[in-house]
């Protein structure tokens, strides 16, 4: 019923320019065009990433390098074929346009896929299993106003592993899973976040990442070794090098991204395929989960001790189910019910800085009203511009609870993080999409695990590593 | 459209309280329940029965996760494709998810609906738990 009547307001709606939502920003690429239709759940997925095709095709919001990636290929490969190939069919054999045919096609096909993959996100966690895995915190954790610790210890194949509390997924990270700060996603097998494919490199994707870099390191060794064996021969009989880039000038630009490129790439296919045969993660291999550092015996515990069988269940085991079910559609009640805060995730700085404010100025406006308390604990380290204490500061009061003191500060870490993120709009506010039902049970009192950063930053970006 | 309905008639109880099967990492990363019979399911449903439905989703989910020569060459034949099959292709893994919606759908009509419980695919919950939800009422699952 509900559905017919919207069905009925929105041609009406559509050609005026969108009346009834809220003003968003007009960079927001993957919002509703039309808000009333059954929403896919690519619409209101948290994290950070841009889709395309109707869900179909996901990637990082920031993907700057991937055009730039796509680019060096197609721009070498190009003047490969123009400017090298028809001289060495010519003078050697015809296998070499179609060999280089063959790889291009391999390489770009593997990093289109590489990108476009889901890498593995675990969805976040539904709020009535969050509400169990707080009552299982409580339950293990003494009761008092600090937060228990967040990690479970499991036995993996004999041996202990830690799984810490994600804050912003609301869950405790199964093994190898990690939260990826660009993508704000915790991923499966996570590997490392890729600038230059402008995604994550996890479970799903990383068999593509492998061979993607295997055959590029392949291509850029053929292109290089056939640019300088045509430069050769062009400059056989005395003629000179300078003479044979004369003549093809195009061999000169290969020849230079060839030759930087080249090491960087063989050095990344050599150290992934040492990973591979250890079944090992980069993650793994950065933070040396498994090498024993504190002295302990501790051993990859998902290896199988074998370098085959390694290579063969990283590589050729059975792909994995994509879990965000991105194009699935939202059940007709919920999406009317996250719709408000499926815009506002993927919304950008602005708006995520507007809540912010208003979050900060009604706590603060509240408190200074509820209670002449506040007065007392607020001078210390308070911005100039907190007018609302300084105002009530007469009254002070004998005994400031420390609780009250806290919370104030943490009104303040909020209100100074406004002023000051006014000259740098974009970055911090991003960082500072809030969670709301983690907002008020835990803004008092960040985690013990993030020291030095603010508590208003304190959100997943701590905990994730990389 | 039929199958929400159904959800929707299921639903339409309220729910008194739900309850969360985790992961069980001993042996890796692979798919894995714990068969730890929770006790909110005491008076519902004997032990056993719980037991086993958990152990069948195991097997099931083993069974989509098995390394074998059959999942070697379908990963080999995948890579020399450059990994394009998978867009024409159903992969082994998805054919046994559809079993097991199907083996969570057979368990539902039969046992669990008639006791007042339901329960969710893990899929739908990015294979982290088996939520089980129980309704107040326990005499719902009759009519269907």
């Amino acid at each position: 019923m509900n559905n017919c009547e919207y069905q009925q307001i929105d041609p009406q709606a559509l050609p005026t320019p969108t009346p009834t939502p809220p003003p968003h920003h007009g960079s927001d690429t993957e919002k509703k065009k039309e808000p009333r239709r059954p929403r896919r759940k690519w619409e209101v997925f948290p994290g950070k990433n841009r889709f395309y095709c109707d869900g179909r095709i996901m990637l990082a919001r920031q993907s700057g390098v991937l055009p730039l990636t796509l680019g060096l290929i197609l721009v070498t490969s190009v003047l490969f074929f123009i400017f090298d190939c028809p001289f060495l069919v010519k003078h050697l054999t015809g296998c070499i346009p179609a060999i280089g045919g063959i790889l291009f096609v391999f390489v770009v096909i593997t990093l289109l896929q590489t990108s476009f993959t889901d890498p593995g996100i675990l969805p976040r966690a539904t709020p009535d299993e969050a509400a169990d895995i707080e009552r299982q915190i409580d339950n293990t954790g003494n009761p008092s106003y600090r937060p228990p610790p967040r990690t479970k210890e499991v036995l993996i194949n004999q041996q202990v592993v830690k799984l810490k509390y994600c804050f912003t997924c609301k869950m405790f990270r199964p093994p190898r899973t990690s939260h990826c700060s660009l993508c704000d996603n915790c991923v499966e097998r996570f590997d490392h976040h890729c600038p230059w494919v402008g995604n994550c490199v996890g479970k799903r994707n990383y068999r593509f990442f492998y061979t993607f870099i295997v055959s590029l390191s392949f291509l850029t060794a053929f292109i290089f070794g056939c640019v300088t064996t045509h430069l050769a021969l062009r400059a056989q009989g005395g003629k000179g090098l300078v003479f044979a880039l004369q003549e093809s000038p195009g061999s000169a630009v290969e020849l230079v991204i060839c030759f930087f490129s080249v090491w960087s790439i063989l050095g990344l296919s050599g150290f992934h395929t040492y990973l591979v045969a250890s079944n090992l993660t980069t993650n793994e291999d950065i933070k040396g989960s498994w090498s024993g550092k504190s002295g302990e015996d501790v051993t990859n515990p998902y290896s199988h001790k074998n370098i085959f069988i390694n290579c063969c269940s990283v590589l050729c085991a059975p792909i994995p189910p994509s879990l965000i079910d991105r194009r699935g559609l939202l059940p007709a009640e919920e999406s009317v019910q996250t719709g408000g805060a499926g815009i506002e995730l993927p919304a950008l700085a602005a708006k995520s800085e507007i809540n912010v404010c208003t979050q900060g100025t009604k706590g603060l406006l509240e408190s200074a009203t509820l209670s002449p308390l506040l007065a007392a604990s607020c001078p210390q380290g308070k911005p100039p511009t907190a007018h609302p204490c300084t105002e009530n500061s007469p009254a002070v009061n004998s005994d400031p609870s420390p609780e009250i003191s806290k919370s104030c500060g943490a009104h303040h870490t909020t209100r100074s993080y406004r002023n000051t993120s006014r000259s740098k709009k974009s970055k911090p506010a991003a960082l500072h999409i809030p969670n709301p039902g983690f907002e008020t049970s835990y803004s008092p009192n960040p985690p013990d695990s993030d020291p030095g950063s603010k508590a208003s930053c304190r959100k997943g970006t701590s905990f994730a590593p990389l | 459209m039929a199958e929400t309905h159904s959800l929707q008639d299921l639903q339409q109880p309220p729910v008194s309280s739900k309850v969360f099967v985790q992961r069980d990492y001993s042996s890796g990363t692979i798919c894995k329940f714990q068969t730890k019979f929770p006790s909110e399911l005491d008076s519902r449903i004997d032990k056993q029965q719980f037991e086993e439905t958990i152990q069948t989703l195991n097997n099931l989910y083993a069974e989509a996760e098995k390394l074998g020569g059959k999942s070697y060459l379908e990963g080999c034949l995948a890579c020399l494709t450059a990994y394009t099959i998978f867009l024409c292709m159903e992969t082994h893994y998805e054919k046994v998810l559809k079993k097991i919606a199907r083996f969570i759908k057979d368990q539902n009509e039969k046992i669990y609906a008639p006791r007042g419980l339901l329960l969710t695919d893990p899929i739908e919950r990015g294979l982290r738990v088996v939520e089980i939800t129980i309704f107040e009422d326990r005499s719902i699952g009759s009519g269907r």
